[in-house]
């Protein structure tokens, strides 16, 4: 290179540049710095006219200025001035000054791009390259709307120089992503994708970028370029390391070509073309071979650019999803990866496995590599790579492997990064839970979680082990157990305190019983953490105490002791004080029969998505971290029909048929634990299931103040709110709306943004047949839920109307139809709602519901409002089953066929077989059919894999006894449903609902 | 590539080039994150890593550390690459290159880049292209520098 290149004359650049290196401090710097800018600006404003070399030099100087991070405010007006000069250098460092310190004056835009105008039609190459990378790097919307129809013009001319048709190009794609509204799409597209076969690699290095960009946004107007770059990346992958010249890369033909051309292809399915399609397998394979053979040079560049083609393949395949033996050599490709000498190779390959664990074609060849990504947790040194293995593990997680898998996160949670906790605490959270078969496993976990990592639970977590708790009872006993042994730990964690509060609150009568565990043993553990705890803590084991004082009579004198105690009752904190003088107060007074009631064990929650997926999801962001199971289903359902395929995968989602959802959701099956329905739960107020905040957090002083110090017995029975503590009163209306959104907030199956408002009637209806609570219909004005109790022949229905807008809804009606027949075998009684509904709000209807004999028919809720002038009318069918008046029957094994047997006329027997349209789970199963409504007989069937359940069904008129048989073949997956009943109509109706279920 | 910047060992910036808009806040906000993250790194370590929602690529050159950020799904080895190829460019424009060529020409510096990468994308990846741009921009300038005294 000439010597002469190197400076150009600016001696007094390079002076002031050693003044500023020699500088011993930023002050001596600062100083200095001040000095030319008041010499610079004095320049610039003197009489005498600067020559273009002193301006240039200037405007370098100050370019410099800037570049150390010091604020420049003045020189742009001399830097435009240097873009019409007609010296080389002069327009280059005015360009240079214009692309790193762009100002939106809009005066100077217009200067500007006036000389950009000029350079461009100047049809001098040098010049015009230098006018758009000054567009390219500046990118503004101003440069958008005065270029974007022009730069198409040169790069697609005829006569357009290589070097410009390659800036053109990018400058191009430039502003395509700053300003795609300003880009017309027109006759040039069509040319744009033949520059795939342009003689000039340089040409379709740069045209394939800006093609990539292009085609994400319209892959139908870029259709073409499949075939043109599978043609043009075969011709590469074949073309001996000499033929491609410079464009030879360490023996590696065209890398970035290469990887350019793989990542357009990743825009689009596989090509439909056969041949095509063969072509690109070929080159695909020819890839993955070259990975085997010896490296043609020591050098690591080599081995970079050919692994980078290789990823980039990879990626393709693993786009494409459609190949099995493609994607099981990609893996054992990675797999050697996995145990590479470079780190970079580890890290990379870890990542890359990752998307092949979501594909159903290589999960299984991902899970063979469980040992060596352990292995990497345990020994890699780098904090990022060993970042990976966690999220691979997390991926290739399923049934089979989730105890060892959720062990060795543990393990390693114990000497893991900080920046890192939390987020395996999330995974081993959901991991835990998704595939616990045994739920001990997951209690025992979760409590782990907490020894280990406790500052790293997020509240989330707790809460979510509450609700499972609460939810299965075949899980409470152990949960008591092991939260109790766990609390004799000398120094716990205030989270275990939290968890051993609230379970032994609600399940310590389980291992009362063991004198280990006696009540006073398990209220003095408890209240020995008592101290040590926080506000909030300390006020969730008050609540605790007093549920104690119900559960175990016995301890009720120690329990007032420590609540009478000045340390309590005169608490500086208002709500311990208060929560003090209430349960006091409420112990001393209410009959064992109204404490029955008032403290009675939390209901079942209602079913949601995990609120730990969503944080996860919310702290890697959306799409990131799907969860691992719902991402294997929705790439085989969406094969690849996806361009954009982040965004169509989050509209499966959330379009998603919603029991699906529900059941791949790590979410509990719906229980309906037949409980003992007390006379109070039918006075006006719902049996509100509180979300576990509004139980930890501090009661509002509106619901504090409802326990009332003064207020008799009597008076909380009148006031017909006190059917638990839990419940909200209905002094706070408001408070109850904002819980009950809580509750509905997760597991709604929105409907997409954007997607026009279906009002299809009963999408939702199915999904309620076995449960009772949850979101009936959505669209983006307004969200139904639904909580319903039934007893014996009378229901009542609490629809929660939300309003999802920001405004009003006005003139709002909701009224209920029974058509035809209906009306005669159902009564259905809608309190009229408020007429408006404010935005955000939610609006209550109560449905009072009587069954006069059996029905087939669901009664119809008619809903009218007006939302912006504009009358919305709704229909949704309610979901009021037949089912819905079971009262559960318990018999046994003689019983049960006895009964069979009786009702064996062949009217009275309905059977069907069909195929299983969810996962063949038992629990799931199990726990729909005590949806259902009837009781699940254990040991009566002698096939144990067989279902059998029996009920009442409860009408005005009469009752109906029902048997149920479910078999389930697991091989065929088929199931074979029989019920038997006294009525046809009857075991005709059961079946058809049931049948849909599973 | 969402940015390019090259630092010293001292964490001094010494060449920073933005493919997306952000105010100079912004700008000063990432660059004293970066330098800090990359430098607290070990030798061994790996050249990539997660930063923000972004992958950072990045490799030390005897005193001067090249820093790239691209996207999701962009390719971290062949961004490696790039880095190598700008280092290979410069090496030849100068002469073995060091950090004070870098420093007393940063105007080359960019004008090179330029020429490789353009809206953060390779324009231009054959070596021999790129450095005959470059001579004919300098013959250029040789005509215009004796211009004046002529």
């Amino acid at each position: 290179m000439p010597a002469v290149s190197k400076g150009d004359g600016m001696r007094g650049l390079a002076v002031f540049i050693s003044d500023i290196r020699n500088c011993k401090s930023k002050e001596a710097e600062i100083k200095r710095i001040n000095k030319e800018l008041a010499n610079i600006r004095s320049k610039f404003k003197g009489d005498k006219a600067l020559d273009g070399y002193s301006k240039k030099k200037y405007v370098c100087k100050l370019l410099f200025i800037f570049l150390l991070g010091h604020d420049i405010d003045f020189g742009h007006m001399e830097a435009v001035n240097l873009l019409s000069s007609n010296k080389y250098t002069e327009k280059q460092i005015g360009y240079l000054f214009i692309s790193v310190l762009v100002n939106s004056n809009s005066d100077l835009i217009r200067l500007i791009n006036n000389a950009i105008k000029n350079d461009l039609s100047s049809r001098n190459p040098t010049f015009m390259n230098l006018a758009l990378h000054c567009i390219a790097n500046v990118g503004s919307r101003e440069m958008a709307e005065a270029f974007a129809a022009e730069v198409p013009r040169i790069l697609v001319a005829g006569d357009t120089m290589d070097s410009v048709k390659q800036s053109a190009a990018l400058c191009l794609l430039r502003l395509n992503r700053t300003s795609p509204d300003l880009v017309p799409m027109g006759e040039w597209t069509a040319r744009v994708v033949h520059l795939l076969n342009d003689q000039h690699l340089g040409v379709v290095t740069a045209a394939t970028s800006l093609i990539t960009t292009l085609a994400q946004k319209n892959p139908d107007d870029f259709k073409t370029s499949v075939s043109l770059a599978v043609a043009r990346l075969s011709r590469i992958v074949t073309s001996a390391s000499t033929d491609l010249q410079d464009y030879t890369y360490y023996f590696v033909a065209a890398p970035w070509l290469s990887v350019k051309l793989l990542r357009l292809l990743q825009c689009y399915p596989p090509p439909e073309d056969a041949a095509i399609r063969g072509r690109l397998t070929e080159c695909l394979e020819t890839i993955l071979n070259k990975a085997q053979e010896p490296p043609k040079s020591k050098k690591v560049q080599h081995s970079n650019a050919k692994n980078a083609v290789l990823f980039e393949a990879i990626s393709l395949i693993i786009h494409h999803d459609s190949e099995p033996t493609l994607l099981v050599r990609a893996c054992n490709q990675l797999g050697q990866f996995l145990q590479h000498r470079e780190t970079n190779l580890r890290y990379l390959a870890l990542e890359s496995m990752c998307t092949l664990a979501s594909s159903e074609f290589s999960h299984e060849a991902v899970k063979t590599h469980i040992e060596t990504v352990i292995n990497a947790l345990k020994t890699e040194r780098d904090v990022s790579v060993r970042q990976r293995a966690v999220d691979l593990l997390y991926a290739m997680c399923d049934r089979s492997n989730a105890k060892q898998i959720v062990a060795e996160m543990l393990s390693y949670l114990e000497t893991a990064d900080y920046s890192i906790r939390e987020e395996i605490v999330l995974k081993v959270a959901i991991l835990a839970e998704k595939y616990a078969v045994d739920y001990t496993w997951y209690v025992d976990t979760i409590l782990n979680l907490i020894r280990i990592a406790g500052d790293y639970v997020s509240e989330e977590v707790w809460y979510r082990v509450i609700q499972i708790v609460i939810n299965r009872d075949d899980v409470q006993g152990y949960a008591a157990k092991t939260v109790f042994e766990a609390l004799q730990a000398p120094a716990c964690h205030e989270n275990l305190v939290k968890v051993g509060g609230y379970i032994l609150g609600e399940f310590g009568n389980l291992i009362a019983g063991d004198p280990r565990s006696s009540p006073l043993i398990q209220f003095n553990l408890l209240h020995s953490k008592f101290h040590l705890c926080s506000v909030p803590t300390r006020a969730l084991l008050l609540s605790a105490y007093i549920k104690f004082i119900n559960l175990f009579p016995e301890v009720k004198g120690t329990i007032q002791e420590v609540l009478r105690s000045d340390s309590q009752l005169r608490n500086a904190d208002v709500e311990l004080q208060q929560r003090a003088v209430e349960y006091l107060r409420l112990s001393c007074i209410a009959s064992t029969d109204i404490l029955a009631t008032v403290l009675e064990e939390m209901p079942p929650f209602p079913e949601r998505e995990s609120s730990i997926l969503a944080k996860l999801k919310k702290k890697k962001g959306p799409g990131t971290v799907p969860d691992p199971e719902d991402n294997r289903k929705e790439r085989c359902a969406n094969i690849n029909g996806a361009t954009n395929h982040s965004s169509t995968t989050a509209n499966a989602k959330a379009s998603a048929p919603s029991f699906i959802g529900d059941l791949l959701a790590p979410v509990l099956p719906p229980i309906n634990r037949p409980r003992p329905v007390s006379s109070l739960s039918l006075l006006p107020t719902p049996l509100t299931p509180l979300s576990l905040q509004a139980y930890a957090m501090p009661l509002s002083p509106s619901a504090g103040s409802h326990f009332q110090v003064s207020s008799p017995a009597s008076d909380l029975l009148s006031l017909g709110s006190a059917s638990t503590l839990n419940s909200t009163p209905p002094s706070a209306p408001k408070a109850s709306a904002s819980l009950l959104v809580d509750v509905f907030s997760d597991n709604s199956p929105t409907a997409p943004i954007g997607a026009p408002a279906v009002v299809v009637a009963d999408e939702n209806f199915s999904r309620f047949v076995c449960k009772n609570n949850g979101v009936l219909f959505e669209n983006q004005l307004l969200q139904i839920g639904l909580k319903s109790e039934y007893r014996q022949n009378l229901g009542r229905m609490y629809v929660f109307y939300g309003n999802k807008t920001s405004t009003q809804f006005h003139n709002f009606t909701a009224s209920v139809v029974c058509q035809d027949g209906l009306n005669s075998q159902l009564n259905v009684h809608a309190k009229p709602a408020d007429p408006m509904v404010e935005g955000g709000a939610q609006l209550q209807q109560t449905l009072n519901i009587e069954c006069l004999s059996d029905f087939v028919e669901a009664p119809v809720l008619n809903i009218q409002f007006r939302y912006g002038g504009i009358l919305q009318n709704i229909s949704v069918k309610l979901p009021v089953t037949l089912n819905k008046f079971f009262q559960p029957t318990e018999m046994g094994s003689q019983d049960f066929f006895q009964r069979w047997k009786q009702l064996g006329a062949p009217q009275q027997e309905v059977q069907k077989i069909f195929k299983a349209m969810y996962s063949m789970d038992s629990e799931v199963t199990k726990a729909k059919i005590i949806g259902f409504g009837v009781a699940l007989l254990d040991g009566v069937d002698p096939n144990p894999s067989n279902f059998v359940g029996a009920g009442v069904i409860h009408t005005k008129t009469s009752q109906v006894g029902c048997l149920i048989r479910l078999e389930p073949n697991a091989q065929a997956q088929m199931y074979r449903l029989t019920l038997r009943t006294s009525r046809d109509t009857v075991s005709q109706r059961l079946c058809d609902l049931l049948s849909d279920q599973f | 590539m969402q940015f390019m910047l090259l630092f010293s060992r001292q964490g001094k910036l010494r060449l920073q080039k933005w493919y997306v808009p952000l105010s100079d806040k912004e700008k000063k906000k990432i660059t004293r994150e970066l330098v800090q993250t990359v430098l607290a790194r070990k030798p061994k370590m790996c050249s990539f890593l997660e930063w923000r929602d972004l992958k950072i690529v990045y490799k030390r050159y005897a005193s001067l550390y090249f820093c790239c950020a691209i996207e999701d799904q962009d390719n971290e080895l062949i961004t490696l690459e790039i880095i190598h190829r700008y280092v290979e460019l410069l090496d030849k424009y100068f002469g073995s290159v060091c950090e004070l060529d870098i420093i007393f020409n940063f105007e080359k510096a960019y004008f090179i880049l330029d020429e490789f990468l353009l809206g953060g994308e390779a324009q231009e990846t054959s070596k021999k292209n790129v450095l005959k741009a470059i001579e004919q921009a300098d013959l250029l300038q040789e005509v215009c520098c004796s211009l004046p005294s002529s």
